[in-house]
């Protein structure tokens, strides 16, 4: 090395950092965003909030049991059934409250599932290309060139409509959608120099996907889990209003939907009749909103886009 | 440029106390902290700086411009007579691609690709109503000619990706000149091309502005591209003015410290030594992407504690030759030995500790890092996965670390977003001393980083070899760094190895007409280079 010059601005290297700005901790960042959230965000929230507390409480809120039978069916609004009760005499508020902790814990159980193979196989399928990924994405293909719905009628009636295969079938089927969208954003990260000077460290491919790839693709995960819990969420309500879903005696709002919905007809008579079948489609239809508004929240959020 | 004999004294650009601020963190910052600039018409500005010093945001100012999420919050911006600072947006517009054009950095991201070249070129003019769609074309043409692009008449009608980054460069230089403006600003036009194509470009550059009159901001952080280019050069730092002459009193006298600091980086030399056994050998290695072939026969000696410079353009394989040494691609034919015994090709076949004593630093330090993981993470990783370090004797090591990379214990929590791009690069180094190698392959470790920022990493890496005894591999494009840090070359071209040999021998003795091109291609400081250089190879 030659003889230090007699430069005054020898730039020490800890010194550069006047110029980088000192980054946030996570807490302060959420609080700042939530902050500046809108208000369909909040009011998403707060939706999604109140029918978690009421799916984890609901045989505290209820009044009846889930399956308890009254000796009279389409019974009006009282002040002993609030929402009067149905066509074999179960009271009808109750089973809207049960209806939440069923419907949305299948869903929610339905899309982890499918997040955990789309996004395990999309994932592998990046990082190892070659036949494996052809493999795999051709299988994706074939899954995805048939109707979801029908598709699911097909094997739910060759298996029974059991919850436990309602939820493999339906993850299985939503997790292509997944793997999809994982590989695609997987393929921007995993060419990072930062995933090859893994790759010639040495590193597993359990390390690669959960410490490398992982933590830089969560956010359009994260935004994905919401809306597919909403197709997932439909899709199971759209079978059990066929009446292949979530099975009787178990509260659930599509069946709901669909064992009331003769009662509509008397909507001219007395409207609060005709409440009994929309009351359960109201209430998919206001989570489904409710999440729809945090995902965009989120996404806007996340994909760096500005009002300027 | 320099001698230009016709300058006429009317003023064209008038800044006077300009400010500029930034949004972020929830309020404004200054980025320009009252620059005062005056520009008279034909006359070519250079204007330096290290990255952040603002140069990018005062050049788009000077057309009235400011970047969304930067105001322009104070002073005044006079072009041609007319306050732009009190014009609305639609007059701007007016002039912005009329009279006032812009050159940016990657011409490649600045086309759009599903457009044909001539189309773009000309669009400014025919929308503007400057001239018919058929006079710009032919227009356009001629200039396509002036700036030497082969097949000027046909050139137009390709796509962006159909010609070079070195053409591009230079339709954009014709669509900037095709409504004969009274202003061009050059950002950064030759930065991402190699030394070779630089020269071209520049040459068209400079005799088209010559040619129109053209006055012109012209932006780098190269010292001796300025040089070439600029009538008076101002040098720029935090956003406030250092210094301000003409070129040549500028090169030889510079006042203030910093600017006399920025011209000693390029004097950095090391002194060779001939080293002995050798460390790495490839012997007549061959490897291809698929079908196409990258490397043919290639061999390279690595002496053991040496470093070795592999220079060439881009596409000569340099990188490839480092890839095949990695295991990440796998040679087709030849032989890689390391340390005397015969390294696998594939990746997972070696072993960790062949792995280990094989490290790589890589070009851009921001995409090297995963940015999710704090600078403990990052620099801890190697030592528990190659040495078995664990808790606080992990801790300690990556301190030790630090300290030896010029960084302390308060970087550990930090992630590579909280780093500068020099503390980047540091982070990188330490990452690959981490594994305790024998030898780490720089993949043009400086060429992303500033000056003044090169010569420190440049500085440290020689001085860890002093420690420590590693070979560098040192892949790079520029030579001023080769000076600064290699005992021998290699030059490549075209997947073939040129030749190999000491530093001196390479510089001095007569070469294969490649290498004498790279070499003679080098901008200097001398503001007569590339006048000169023109002259002699116009013979």
């Amino acid at each position: 090395m030659n003889k230090k010059s007699d430069n005054k601005f020898d730039h020490s290297a800890k010194l550069e950092v006047s110029q980088v700005k000192r980054q946030k901790t996570t807490f302060e960042k959420v609080r700042l965003e939530l902050s500046k959230a809108p208000l369909s965000a909040w009011f998403g929230m707060l939706v999604i909030l109140g029918y978690l507390l009421i799916a984890v409480f609901a045989p505290i809120i209820a009044p009846f049991g889930e399956a308890e039978i009254f000796s009279e069916a389409y019974e009006p609004w009282s002040s002993k059934h609030r929402l009067g009760t149905d066509q074999i005499g179960r009271d009808v508020y109750t089973r809207l409250i049960y209806g939440a902790r069923n419907t949305i814990g299948v869903a929610v159980i339905t899309t982890g599932l499918s997040f955990l193979i789309g996004g395990g196989l999309g994932l592998t399928a990046t990082i190892l290309r070659g036949w494996v990924d052809q493999v795999l994405s051709r299988i994706v293909d074939v899954l995805m060139a048939i109707p979801v719905l029908i598709f699911a009628l097909m094997l739910l009636s060759i298996y029974g409509s059991t919850i436990g295969s309602l939820i493999i079938i339906i993850a299985v089927l939503e997790s292509t959608r997944v793997f999809r969208l994982t590989r695609a954003v997987a393929m921007n990260v995993v060419v990072m120099d930062f995933v090859e000077v893994a790759q010639v460290r040495g590193e597993g491919l359990y390390w690669i996907i959960t410490r490398e790839i992982l933590p830089n693709i969560m956010p359009p995960l994260v935004a994905e889990f919401g809306l597919r819990f909403c197709f997932v969420f439909l899709t199971i309500a759209s079978l059990s209003f066929l009446g292949v879903g979530i099975q009787p005696p178990t509260a659930d709002w599509g069946s709901m939907v669909r064992e009331n919905a003769a009662l509509i007809q008397f909507a001219a008579v007395d409207f609060s009749y005709a409440l009994a079948p929309l009351l359960p489609a109201a209430a998919i239809a206001l989570l489904t909103v409710a999440v729809n508004f945090v995902v965009d929240w989120f996404l806007n959020l996340t994909s760096g886009l500005r009002d300027d | 440029m320099i001698d230009k004999v016709d300058k006429s004294d009317n003023l064209l650009l008038k800044m006077q106390d300009v400010c500029i601020e930034g949004f972020s963190d929830e309020s404004w910052h200054q980025i320009i902290r009252g620059v005062n600039l005056s520009l008279k018409r034909g006359q070519v500005l250079g204007l330096i700086g290290e990255s952040g010093a603002g140069k990018s945001t005062l050049g788009l100012a000077a057309m009235g411009f400011s970047r969304p999420g930067c105001r322009i919050s104070s002073g005044s911006i006079v072009f041609d007579g007319v306050d732009l600072l009190q014009k609305n947006e639609t007059y701007k517009r007016s002039i912005w691609g009329t009279k006032v054009a812009y050159v940016a950095q990657s011409a490649a991201a600045a086309f759009n690709p599903a457009q044909r070249l001539i189309n773009q070129t000309i669009e400014s003019t025919v929308r503007n109503g400057i001239q018919s769609t058929s006079d710009a074309k032919s227009d356009a043409n001629r200039l396509f000619d002036r700036l030497q692009l082969p097949d000027p008449n046909k050139i137009g009608s390709r796509f962006p990706h159909q010609v070079s980054g070195g053409q591009l460069q230079r339709v954009m230089t014709a669509m900037a000149m095709s409504s004969r403006p009274d202003l061009i600003i050059f950002d950064e036009p030759t930065t991402a091309l190699d030394v070779t194509t630089q020269v071209e470009v520049l040459a068209a550059i400079r005799s088209v502005v010559d040619e129109f009159n053209t006055a012109a901001i012209y932006i780098t952080h190269d010292l001796s591209v300025v040089a070439q280019m600029a009538d008076i050069i101002k040098v720029l730092r935090y956003g406030v003015e250092v210094e301000e002459a003409e070129t040549r009193k500028m090169l030889s006298k510079p006042k203030d410290p910093y600017t006399k600091s920025l011209w000693s980086v390029r004097s950095l030399e090391k002194k060779e030594i001939k080293g002995h056994d050798l460390i790495l050998e490839l012997s007549k290695v061959s490897a291809a992407y698929g079908d196409t072939k990258v490397l043919s026969a290639v061999s390279i000696k690595v002496p053991r504690g040496r470093t070795v410079a592999v220079v060439g353009e881009s596409g000569s394989g340099k990188s490839t030759a480092a890839r095949v040494i990695t295991g990440l691609l796998p040679q087709e034919s030849g032989e890689v030995f390391f340390n005397g015994t015969i390294l696998p090709n594939k990746l997972k076949n070696r072993t960790r500790d062949q792995l280990r004593q094989i490290q790589m630093i890589y070009q851009m330090a921001d995409v090297a890092m995963n940015p999710r993981q704090s600078v403990s993470d990052i620099i801890g990783r190697p030592l528990e996965f190659y040495l078995g370090l664990k808790g606080s004797e992990k801790q300690n090591r990556v301190i030790e670390l630090l300290r030896q990379i010029d960084l302390d214990e308060t970087f550990l929590e930090r992630i590579p977003g909280e780093l500068s791009g020099g503390q980047k690069q540091r982070v990188c180094i330490a990452r690959a001393l981490a594994a305790e190698p024998k030898l780490i392959i720089c993949d043009e470790v400086t060429s992303a980083l500033d000056q003044i920022v090169q010569e420190g990493i440049l500085r440290l890496l020689q001085r860890l070899q002093d420690q420590l005894g590693i070979t560098y591999l040192f892949i790079t494009h520029d030579l001023s760094t080769v000076r600064a840090i290699s005992d021998e070359v290699v030059v490549m071209f075209q997947g073939e190895v040129i030749e190999q040999g000491l530093k001196s021998e390479i510089f001095s003795t007569p070469h294969p007409p490649y290498t004498e091109l790279l070499l003679s291609s080098v901008p200097e400081m001398d503001p007569d280079w590339l006048t000169n250089l023109l002259k002699n190879r116009g013979k």
